[in-house]
């Protein structure tokens, strides 16, 4: 009974990291209305750049987020502005151009393997490690520290994202633009700079849960396809475009994984993953939530 | 130097042809109305103006410069504003967020405040239902928030695009008597209609457009008493 209660609660936190990778994804979906199949990838990048910032500095992993996020919008940023923006704008008319989703899977494969070629194929994980392997014992449960952590920063992130979209001028831009991109632009916004911030947006959530992951996660080139397939199913399992939905699709997940095993053997739980996508899909194509934006 | 000049301006989709050496120019100050039938090109024309679309060849000039190969967000901030037909609302935003993104542009921002309280003194109903989702308002509603959203990005040329398609008869009526007072403070208003006989009533001048072309224009008082239009487009 004990170890249910634990797995449950390891779950929902392991989950809710789940959801944070997956917050960009949905984001950028919103916005740009393609997929962004670098996304993964995108993680990977910050990912390497929270290990080597711990490795030179010897700062606490956390602390990098200073210096991980404002890096990874940037890079967002300037992804979508020089290497997908172009494309966009060669296929104006079009709503969700399916060449978009060609480039990001073209980004998703040069960062892959640049970083193969620049830092090897090796796994790496970070040597100053305050919380490597620590535990909490609330009542007899022993709780994953870096994994409670990766759940505040997970819902900290969320609600931010959240706030911002609702509350401050560019955050109505990017909703406005979400919804109605011509009419967007009638009201003095270019969409394309839209695209740019919430690509940036999208990116720098990445980044937060790349330094979450890296206590207590493996860093390697391909860390992110991992994660990528994961994410694809929590935005679907969510609502593709909504926020809540990420975070608890991610959670959905994360029991499954962790409480199934009690039950069966571990390839059972990833089929029933799989199985839930699909009837997610055929069934009920909006989301479990049925909400196709909440923001 | 006139307010708004559209000079012999060729516009396309892909390969065809809708609008045809077209000049037209509106006064400061003036309401202009532009009639035709559907398909005529009436839209077309705005959103070449707005900048959404591009001309092929001729020039429009906005208080004496060019602006045909301007992008919309460019446009809005020179004081061009489009309410685009079928009012093209922000459907899942609020009334209040609606406005708000109304007055994103960098000339209207830091007057937000203010505006938002001039457009709700025009249009008392949109301050009642400032916290309801868009989608949600009745169709007259609706049109209010289009032409409040336009309000908000503080224009000095409000280009209306059938802000009447699909209303009652009662909500035309005080949809054209919120354009009559738009205009009476000061704004210069470019309207596009079908509904001729409310348009040209509230307007200084008219243009009449068929197959892309300019056919007729004048003071809208000749134009309503024209045969041609009166057997055209007034039914009688
Ligand atoms: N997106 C489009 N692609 C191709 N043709 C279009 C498009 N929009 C309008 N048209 C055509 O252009 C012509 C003018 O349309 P429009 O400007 O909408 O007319 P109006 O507003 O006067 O009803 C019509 O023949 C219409 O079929
Ligand atoms: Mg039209």
């Amino acid at each position: 009974m004990i170890y249910m209660i634990e797995d449950t609660i390891n779950g929902i936190l392991m989950g809710s990291i789940y959801g944070l990778t997956a917050l960009g994804l949905t984001i950028i979906f919103g916005v740009l209305k393609v997929i962004n199949f670098a996304h993964g990838s995108l993680l990977m990048v910050g990912m390497y750049a929270a290990y080597w910032a711990v490795a030179l500095t010897g700062l606490h992993p956390y602390l990098t987020l200073v210096l991980v996020v404002p890096v990874m919008f940037v890079f967002g940023y300037y992804l979508q502005d020089i290497v997908i923006q172009p494309i966009f704008r060669a296929e104006k008319n079009v709503r969700e151009p399916i060449t978009v989703i060609i480039v990001t899977t073209g980004v998703w494969y040069i960062l892959d393997n640049l970083t193969l070629l620049v830092f090897g194929p090796h796994y790496r994980t970070i040597q100053v490690n305050p919380l490597r392997g620590r535990m909490l014992e609330i009542g007899g449960l022993m709780i994953s520290v870096p994994k409670l952590w990766g759940f505040v920063s997970a819902m900290v992130a969320a609600a931010a994202v959240y706030v911002f979209l609702q509350r401050t001028r560019m955050g109505r831009a990017i909703r406005a633009t979400s919804l109605d991109r011509d009419a967007a632009s009638l009201m003095g916004i270019n969409p394309y700079k839209v695209y740019n911030v919430a690509f940036g947006i999208g990116t720098a959530t990445a980044g937060i849960a790349a330094v979450t992951l890296v206590p207590f996660y493996n860093v390697f080139p391909t860390v992110g396809v991992l994660f990528d397939i994961k994410g694809f199913i929590i935005v679907v399992l969510g609502g593709l475009g909504s926020i809540g939905g990420a975070i608890l699709g991610g959670i959905i997940i994360g029991l499954i994984e962790s409480v199934g095993p009690q039950f069966m053997t571990a390839t059972w739980t990833e089929a029933i993953v799989y199985g839930l996508f699909l009837l997610v899909l055929f069934v009920k194509p909006a989301g479990l939530f049925g909400v196709k934006y909440d923001w | 130097m006139s307010f708004l000049e559209v000079k012999n301006i060729d516009v396309f989709y892909d390969d065809v042809q809708v609008i045809f050496d077209l000049s037209l120019t509106v006064r400061e100050g003036e309401v202009v109305s532009i009639i035709g039938g559907n398909g005529a090109g009436k839209s077309t024309l705005l959103r070449t103006l707005s900048g959404l679309m591009q001309a092929a060849s001729g020039e429009i000039l906005f208080e004496g410069r060019g602006i045909q190969a301007a992008p919309p967000e460019e446009i809005v901030e020179r004081g061009i504003v489009h309410v685009p037909e079928g009012r093209r609302l922000f459907t899942l935003m609020t009334v209040r967020d609606n406005l708000e993104v109304g007055a994103y542009n960098r000339r209207a921002a830091p007057h937000l405040h203010r505006t938002l309280e001039e457009v709700y003194t025009l249009l008392p109903r949109l301050a009642e239902r400032q916290a309801q989702i868009a989608m949600t308002l009745s169709g007259g509603e609706q049109q209010m928030v289009a032409i409040g959203r336009g309000l908000m990005a503080k224009p000095k040329l409000l280009l209306l695009d059938e802000p009447s398609l699909g209303l009652a008869p009662i909500l035309i009526k005080s949809i054209f008597e919120t354009v009559r007072k738009i205009a009476d403070q000061g704004t210069t208003v470019l309207l596009v209609e079908q509904d001729v006989h409310h348009s040209l009533s509230l307007s200084d001048r008219g243009y009449v457009l068929e197959h892309g072309r300019i056919v007729m224009e004048g003071p809208a008082g000749e134009l309503l008493a024209d045969p041609h239009i009166k057997s055209a487009y007034l039914g009688i």
